[in-house]
């Protein structure tokens, strides 16, 4: 992001090709996935744009309705990290209030690629929450995203849902 | 028991970083003691802390609200679902290994679920009642 160049570069590289794949970047400070990691999937930085990931480290105190503050010089690695991997536009989203964090589950992108999936199995106690990726996208936690590993909340293999 | 658990650490002084549950326990103790002369940690009151429901937070009114009610068992993130590892130092080794650790979960789950920090004696009872005399 050092020149309006790469910027460009980086904003024209269309999410969706990498959809299948996403992994952490290199260069994650050990803390990424030390305190991300601790409660929940590391999500990977593309996934929200820089000012999404900068209103959250900003309130790690007010994360979600948890408490996940961090010691400042940590904050800061994360933030770093965070800022310097984020996606662009697709995946900006505004918080649902003023003092809320925004969340990478209501951007544009997340809710195109996701909105096929019915009100039932986000609603359904495996899912919980829609950032658990884990709970249809069995790969997840090795950074990929194929249609063909989804198995969601009933059993049933996404890719089979057309024989119902 | 209890005597035989505080000889214990002098036995095993070793490596510089690495901490035992017991020497957190100790120094939580020692912490204590200023407050409240003659204080001796209780396994039980560390019991009743971690199965009381503190009810501050609505999706976690409780310690065991994400650890599960077996601290020998895992548990659950109440949000996010992520495996939680068993709180118990003899079935999780890694459990109260190093202090900074340990103060940034306390710091963090106590505002979280008790509504405020945690005191050094809360914090010397619960790590007494999870290592259980083991």
């Amino acid at each position: 992001m050092k020149t309006p160049y790469l910027a460009l570069t980086l904003l024209a590289l269309p999410l969706a090709a990498q959809a299948d794949k996403l992994v952490i970047p290199a260069g994650a400070p050990p803390a990424f996935e030390a305190e991300c990691g601790a409660c929940h999937l590391v999500f990977p930085p593309a996934l929200l744009d820089a000012k999404g990931w900068r209103q959250i480290m900003a309130r790690l105190d007010h994360h979600y309705g948890d408490n996940a503050s961090l010691d400042d010089q940590t904050r800061q690695s994360i933030d770093n990290f965070l800022v310097q991997n984020a996606g662009g536009a697709k995946v900006s989203a505004a918080p649902a209030a003023p003092a809320e964090p925004p969340r990478l589950t209501t951007t544009p992108w997340f809710k195109r690629k996701h909105h096929e999936v019915p009100a039932k199995d986000w609603q359904d106690d495996k899912v919980r929450s829609p950032a658990n990726c884990a709970a249809c996208h069995t790969r997840a936690a090795a950074g990929s995203y194929r249609e063909r590993e989804i198995v969601m909340p009933n059993g049933r293999r996404w890719e089979e849902k057309e024989d119902d | 028991m209890r005597i035989a658990l505080f000889v214990l650490p002098a036995l095993f002084a070793s490596s510089v970083q690495a901490a035992t549950p017991i020497e957190l326990m100790k120094g939580y103790s020692a912490e204590a003691s200023h407050q409240q002369a003659g204080f001796v940690p209780s396994a039980q009151r560390g019991a009743d802390f971690f199965a009381r429901r503190f009810e501050v937070s609505a999706k976690m009114p409780a310690c065991t609200s994400c650890h599960g009610e077996d601290p020998s068992k895992g548990g659950r993130h109440v949000v996010t679902d992520k495996p939680i590892k068993p709180l118990a130092p003899f079935a999780n080794s890694e459990r109260f290994t190093d202090l900074a650790k340990a103060e940034k979960w306390f710091r963090r789950n106590c505002k979280e679920v008790v509504g405020r920090d945690c005191a050094a004696a809360e914090k010397a009872d619960f790590i007494a009642f999870l290592t259980g005399g083991r």
